[in-house]
Formats: C-alpha cells, sequence, structure tokens
C-alpha cells in the first residue's frame, strides 16, 4: 500500500517535470520561429530592393539630369543635393555633438542642470522629424530669412542629428578609463591637456562612430526637408548655399506618388540608390566599431 | 599613455585602484591659460545647447501656431469634419487617424520586438547575436521613406486583395510602422532583460525551473520597468513617423466608421497632413497657423512620452545598482 503510493507520487511528479519539459520546448520553438519572422523580412526587403532596382544603375543613371518630366535619364542633381546637405547636417552637428559630449563627460556634475541636459536630448530624440520640418521652416526659413536653402536645410537636419551624435560620441568617452585622466593630471596637466591629449585621442573611432550613424539617418530623412530645402524638380543645380536642391529621399517620394507614368525601374533603381548610400555609411560605422573593440588593450 | 608597455600600465592601473574613489572622481584640476578658459566656456556652452534648442523649438512652433488655439474656440477645433478650404479645422479625424495606425502598430510590433528582444538576450548562441543585432541596426537604418516605398508599391496591392476598396488603409500604415518600431522596441526590451541580475537565472534553474519559466517568472517580471518603457519609446516612434505613413495610409480625412473592418479604411494622421498641405498654404493664413497647431500638439505629447520614460531610465538605473526587485 505504502510502496503504491510513493510510487504514484513519484510518477506524478515525472509526469509534471515531462509536462513542464515540453512547455519549455513549445516555448523555445516558438519565440525562436518568431525571432526569424522578425529578421527574415529585413533581409528580404533589402533583397527586394536590390533585385528591381539594380538593372536602372547605370553610369547614365548616377551622372546625368532626369529628363522629359523626370521620366527618363537620371537622378544626379538629387543625388548630390543629398551629398551636400549630409555635408552641411555634419558641419552644424559635429562640433556642436562632440562639445555636448565633452560637457556631459567630463565636467557635468551630479546635478539639476545635468539632469536638465540630459532630459533635454531625450527630449530632442523623440521629437518627429516633421516637427523638426516646422521649427526650420519658422525659425531658419522663414525668421532668419534664409529662405528655402541648402542653410536651412543643414541646420535643421543637424539639430536633429545632435542626440544621436551626443549620446553616441558620451559613451565613447566615457569608455575611457579614468585612470588615464588620474595619470595625466598627476603629471601636472590641465583639464583640457588631458582631454585633448588623453582622453579624445581613444575616444575618437567611437565619436567617428557616432558622427557616421547620425549622418546616414540625416541622409535618408524627408519629413526636415520638405519645407526647409527640398525641390520638386530644378533644371540646374544649387549655385550658392542659399538657393534649394533636390534630395534623393524627396526626389523618391515625388517620383513613386506624384509623378503618373513613372517607369516603375526608376522608382526602383532611386530607392535601391538611397538605401545603399545610407547601408554604406551604416556598415563603415559598424566596421570601425568592430575594429575599435578589438583593437582596445585596456 | 597608449605608448607604456602594458606591464607598467597595469601596475598603474592597480595603483590607481587602490586610491579612495572619491579622489578617482573628483580630481582637482588646475587651470593654465585664457585658452583653456575659453574653451572650457565653449564646451559648457556646448553642454546646455540641448536645452536651448528645446526652448527655441517649443517657443517657434507656439510663435507660428498659436493663433490656432487663440482664434479658433477649442470646441471647433475637435470638430470631425477637416476642410480647410472652407475655413473647418475640426481635428478629430487627425487624431483618431494617428491614434489607430499607432495603436495598431504597437499591437503588432509589441509582441514580435519583445518575443525577439528574448530571443536575443536568453536563447541566442553568441554567434547568432553577431550576426542578428548589426541586422535589426541595419533595419533602423533603413530610411523610412523607402518603407513607405515598398508599403506603398509591394504591400498596398496585398492588402487590396484582402477585399479593402484600396491598398492604403489604416492597416498598410500600422504594419509599415510596426516594422519601424521594432528595432526601438527590440533594443531597448533587450537592454532591459540584460539588466536582470545574472544571479536571478541562476537561482532560479538551480531550483529546477526550465528556461522558459525562468524567463516568464523570473526574468520578465524583473525587467518590467524597462519593459513599458520599450512600449512608450515604440509609441513615440510611431506617431511621429511622417514619409511612410503619408504615402500608406490613403490619406482620408475621415473618422472611420467603428466596426470590424475599421483597419480597412483609409486614414491620415497628424503628421501626414502637416506634411501633405504646408507646401500649399499661404503663409500667415489660418490654415497655415493651424497646422503648426498640431506641430504643437505633436511636441507635447512625445515630450510627455519621452520625459516620462526618461524618468523610468532613473529607477530602472537605481535597481540595477543592487535594489530589490
Amino acid at each position: 500500500m505504502n510502496t503504491t503510493k510513493s510510487t504514484d507520487a513519484r510518477t506524478n511528479s515525472h509526469r509534471r517535470t515531462l509536462k513542464r519539459q515540453q512547455t519549455n520546448q513549445i516555448a523555445t520553438v516558438v519565440i525562436t520561429g518568431v525571432a526569424g519572422l522578425v529578421v527574415l523580412p529585413i533581409i528580404l526587403v533589402i533583397l527586394y530592393i536590390f533585385i528591381n532596382g539594380i538593372g536602372a544603375i547605370s553610369w547614365e543613371f548616377l551622372t546625368a539630369k532626369p529628363r522629359n518630366g523626370m521620366t527618363e535619364g537620371g537622378i544626379m542633381p538629387a543625388l548630390l543635393g543629398t551629398l551636400l546637405l549630409t555635408f552641411g547636417t555634419g558641419i552644424v552637428c559635429i562640433p556642436l555633438a562632440i562639445g555636448a559630449a565633452i560637457y556631459l563627460a567630463e565636467y557635468a556634475g551630479d546635478n539639476r542642470l545635468t539632469r536638465w541636459v540630459r532630459l533635454a536630448i531625450v527630449n530632442l530624440a523623440g521629437i518627429p522629424s516633421i516637427v523638426y520640418g516646422l521649427f526650420g521652416l519658422g525659425m531658419f526659413v522663414l525668421f532668419l530669412n534664409f529662405g528655402t536653402s541648402i542653410v536651412a536645410g543643414s541646420l535643421t537636419l543637424g539639430i536633429m542629428t545632435l542626440p544621436v551624435v551626443i549620446s553616441t560620441a558620451e559613451e565613447a568617452i566615457l569608455a575611457v578609463p579614468q585612470e588615464f585622466r588620474v595619470v595625466s593630471q598627476s603629471l601636472g596637466a590641465t583639464r583640457w591637456q588631458t582631454i585633448r591629449h588623453q582622453v579624445l585621442p581613444h575616444a575618437i573611432p567611437g565619436i567617428i562612430t557616432g558622427v557616421i550613424l547620425g549622418l546616414s539617418r540625416a541622409a535618408g530623412e524627408t519629413a526636415p526637408i520638405l519645407f526647409t530645402v527640398a525641390a520638386f524638380y530644378l533644371p540646374d543645380l544649387p549655385q550658392s548655399v542659399f538657393d534649394q536642391t533636390m534630395a534623393l529621399p524627396y526626389h523618391l517620394y515625388v517620383i513613386a506618388t506624384q509623378v503618373p507614368g513613372m517607369p516603375l525601374e526608376i522608382q526602383y533603381g532611386t530607392a535601391l540608390v538611397l538605401l545603399l548610400l545610407v547601408l554604406s555609411l551604416t556598415l563603415i560605422a559598424t566596421v570601425i566599431r568592430t575594429n575599435m573593440r578589438r583593437r582596445r588593450d585596456w | 599613455m597608449s605608448a607604456l608597455p602594458v606591464t607598467l600600465r597595469k601596475r598603474l592601473r592597480t595603483l590607481v585602484r587602490d586610491v579612495p574613489f572619491d579622489a578617482v572622481r573628483n580630481i582637482q584640476w588646475s587651470l593654465l591659460d585664457w585658452r583653456e578658459i575659453l574653451i572650457e566656456s565653449l564646451i559648457r556652452l556646448a553642454g546646455i545647447s540641448s536645452i536651448i534648442i528645446v526652448g527655441m523649438i517649443f517657443l517657434f512652433l507656439l510663435r507660428e501656431g498659436i493663433p490656432t488655439f487663440l482664434d479658433i474656440p477649442l470646441r471647433q477645433l475637435f470638430e470631425s469634419r477637416w476642410y480647410p478650404n472652407e475655413g473647418l479645422y475640426g481635428m478629430w479625424p487627425l487624431i483618431v487617424g494617428s491614434l489607430i495606425v499607432t495603436v495598431g502598430a504597437i499591437i503588432v510590433a509589441l509582441p514580435l520586438g519583445l518575443i525577439t528582444a528574448i530571443y536575443l538576450g536568453e536563447i541566442a548562441p553568441e554567434w547568432q547575436r553577431e550576426i542578428l543585432k548589426p541586422l535589426i541596426e541595419v533595419l533602423a537604418g533603413i530610411p523610412s521613406i523607402v518603407l513607405g516605398f515598398l508599403g506603398w508599391i509591394a504591400l498596398a496591392p496585398l492588402i487590396q486583395k484582402l477585399g479593402a476598396p484600396t491598398g492604403l488603409t489604416a492597416l498598410t500604415g500600422s504594419l509599415i510602422l510596426a516594422y519601424m518600431a521594432l528595432p526601438t522596441i527590440i533594443s531597448i526590451s533587450e537592454d532591459a532583460l540584460y539588466a536582470v541580475p545574472k544571479e536571478y537565472r541562476d537561482g532560479a534553474l538551480a531550483i529546477g525551473a526550465t528556461r522558459w519559466q525562468t524567463i516568464r517568472h523570473v526574468v520578465l517580471p524583473a525587467a518590467r520597468s524597462g519593459l513599458v518603457m520599450a512600449v512608450m519609446l515604440g509609441i513615440g516612434r510611431a506617431i511621429g513617423e511622417t514619409m511612410a505613413v503619408m504615402m500608406v495610409t490613403g490619406n482620408a480625412a475621415f473618422v472611420p466608421t467603428f466596426g470590424a473592418d475599421m483597419a480597412l479604411q483609409p486614414v491620415r494622421t497628424m503628421t501626414a497632413t502637416i506634411a501633405a498641405e504646408m507646401g500649399e498654404v499661404a503663409q500667415g493664413s489660418m490654415h497655415y497657423h493651424v497646422l503648426f497647431g498640431i506641430g504643437i500638439m505633436l511636441f507635447l505629447i512625445t515630450a510627455a512620452i519621452n520625459s516620462l520614460a526618461g524618468r523610468l531610465v532613473g529607477t530602472s538605473g537605481n535597481r540595477r545598482r543592487g535594489g530589490q526587485l
């Protein structure tokens, strides 16, 4: 009697263990499957655009102006415009972002001001891109009277890019061991000398990664440039920084939705060029970061 | 420093470690000359520039948008007719449109994102993580206009086959948005899972829990506040998205009739309205001011979400430093 009871209990607990393990296995399979479901389309999306767009890409496509109501020819003015804007974004954003990152990593104390600065950065990161566009229109285009111009667009994109670059640059600076600073100070260096000669040289790869990531974001943005710089179609290239320019993301929007009878191949080709431009920047940033991690010897 | 031989550097490091923590943290610096004073003030200025910029953004939105709220009775602003040409600025359809698309996106993206984060953080072997994380970063890097283009040209025809009159519907917008919000949700959820101390998992496994039980009953509850933050920032990301949404939601400024096929009706979001109409309005007209007014609302909504999420970061940070569950 006694023995039967304990055997029962044992089989019961055994059964429960089995059931738990079964649930575990099912859950693992489901989780793995869902993760695959999320990741696989990323590859498919890129492949899809690549396969459909690669036929349009030619030397002429990259270097010619659009012709015949944009249904023929190339995308050179838009490509050039995006490169110009990306460059301008860098000029606006890099000094300001690195300065802010140095401040946060090296100077900021644990006080109310620092908390406000961090809150401001979090908020900047969350402001919708179209609101940046409105701000650029209100401040740079109208108030400062730059007109719809490369300057206005670059300033808008530069400000939008700040939070990304600040946070990656700050991380890179914080990753430099505190010992370096202590030793530098003990040798009689001032704070700025320490930052300039000990901290920044070690942080620079990380900072560059952040800058490139930020610029790649800016290169692909459409909403902030809608009212600040982007032109539907321009027969001539911009002559000065106070001119409008065509830009690749907006050009894609225009030829996809605003121009009837647009050959599909040109649409896919434009999407592919934009995608490649942005992804190659991301790739460069990733390579720099991986190299940096491997080379770091502290 | 990097020129020092490794052994010496290691010895230096142990030496420094023995110094009391405060001495290492608060180094006493001396200033040398005016150039450094200048550089340091520039750095401090750059530091507080973010505050100034947020302030300026809000000021300029107010400057152009305030007539909306002064000249139009509040009740009219929330009516359901958006006919700017006739002077009717009822924002209700736009608010509902943004709401439907955002909620739909989160419903799709949250489970997918959370489960992917669980896979990356708890199940995937190291080599898979090395591949998958950059891949998700790639998704975050794809310009929204490219995803919008895909939605317009590839996804919309599929949705049309589901029985919608056109493929440009709230559902199409939600799906594209969900995909765009995924990287945000995944990376923040993963951080939250990562912040759960390893001892918790070890403890659960040691008393015989399976891996799923550990995840379900130990890791997820401990990561709760971080997961809430992931949802909030995902919402913030989705509600502010413009171009992709404008391309695929059909842009009809009507309140969709409530029902089963609500998702298959075209809608128009707040962001898309600004993007689509700002190019055509006369500067200084009421329509122009109202579009800035919508911008003010978007600014306030995202600011509220992000400030709240920022506060959550603070609390989960405390927990990481060895607080209690």
